[in-house]
């Protein structure tokens, strides 16, 4: 069975989860810049896939993870550098949250509007 | 009041793999798990196996996942827990029969970090002094029972079983901080090595686990900072 942490927890595990979407996107990303070596007719081809609307979403997510990534890595050195930041990381952890949440709503809403 | 529990048995004579039983007692909302237990090792199945001792919360050999979570069976009380109450062992170590489990390399890390008083200097005729704001840099992690639910709480060690894990750094930490030890140098070597301290990503399920409320993480944390700024 699962173990049933709490906000420590859960805050590590979507670190994990963002810090490896982003590293896929990464090796995504190589792949496509690669292409230009075969010409710019492969590499618009190609390119052109990420008009989809699927790719959009995916692009919202990438934003996402970044967001989440950054500001809880700020949390993790924070709790590391400052003595009483064990104290404080369920507090900064909602911060995070409610940084991401504020962050989300404008960033979503300029990116799928088009 | 009907108390249910869902227990995790294996036998590792007759089962090929860890299965669930339920089980019903009668027991008071006030009674501990661990009355619950014994209940039903007591009245309804003699075979269930459990470590248990002092049975107040101070040898720290009752520890165990309950409702996904490590607890000390005679600490948390029947009405703060949800009903059937799921009783697992601890994660992360051989499962030797029913709750109890394999503790062997969890004491062999713990010896690891000398956890013992070094004085290189003679004895001196009475004490070694110490001042109380001295004392207190340890105060913490002097209350540590050793019941291993921190270390088994924590992801980092479930992945890597060679990780010595917070509970041996906790007690490392109590000798690092002790004015009147001389040993803090090479505890730090060990800590400082591939499965120390840096194997912690302060998620802090240890400090939800510990039933003696050490701030497990702060601790790892200030031994993480010595060995950061330590002069080389």
């Amino acid at each position: 069975m699962f173990y049933r942490g709490k906000e420590g927890e859960w805050s590590w595990i979507l670190h994990r989860l963002t810090g490896i979407g982003v590293l896929l996107f990464l090796v995504a990303h190589i792949v496509d810049t690669v292409l230009i070596a075969w010409g710019p007719e492969v590499y618009n081809k190609v390119i052109a896939l990420y008009r989809n609307p699927i790719f959009k979403l995916g692009e919202v997510g990438l934003f996402a993870a970044v967001l989440y990534h950054s500001l809880n890595g700020v949390r993790i050195t924070v709790v590391d550098f400052w003595p009483s930041g064990t104290k404080y990381h369920k507090q900064m952890f909602y911060v995070v949250m409610t940084l991401f949440t504020i962050g989300m709503i404008p960033v979503s809403f300029l990116m799928l509007r088009h | 009041m009907k108390v249910e529990l869902k227990i995790q048995r294996y036998n590792p004579e007759t089962d090929a793999q860890p299965h669930f039983e339920n089980y019903s007692v009668e027991a008071e909302p006030t009674d501990r798990v661990l009355d619950a237990l014994l209940q039903v090792k007591g009245l309804l199945d003699g075979s269930l196996t459990l470590r248990k001792s002092c049975a107040h919360g101070i040898c720290g050999s009752d520890g165990m996942r309950i409702n996904g979570r490590n607890l000390l069976a005679c600490k948390v009380l029947i009405r703060n827990l949800q009903q059937p109450i799921v009783v697992e062992p601890m994660k992360g170590f051989k499962i030797i029969k029913d709750l109890v489990v394999d503790m062997e390399a969890f004491f062999e890390k713990y010896r690891s970090v000398k956890p013992y008083l070094i004085q290189n200097e003679a004895a001196p005729q009475k004490e070694r002094p110490q001042s109380p704001q001295e004392r207190e840099r340890f105060d913490d992690t002097t209350k540590c029972i050793l019941c291993a639910c921190c270390t088994t709480a924590c992801p980092s060690f479930w992945s890597d079983p060679d990780y010595v894990g917070p509970a041996a750094i906790v007690q490392a930490h109590r000798f690092i901080q002790d004015s009147r030890d001389q040993g803090g140098e090479e505890r730090l070597d060990i800590l400082g090595d591939r499965e120390g301290v840096w194997r912690c990503r302060t998620i802090f399920n240890c400090v939800e686990a510990c039933p003696r409320d050490i701030d497990v993480t702060a601790a790892i944390g200030e031994v993480k900072r010595k060995l950061l700024f330590r002069k080389i």
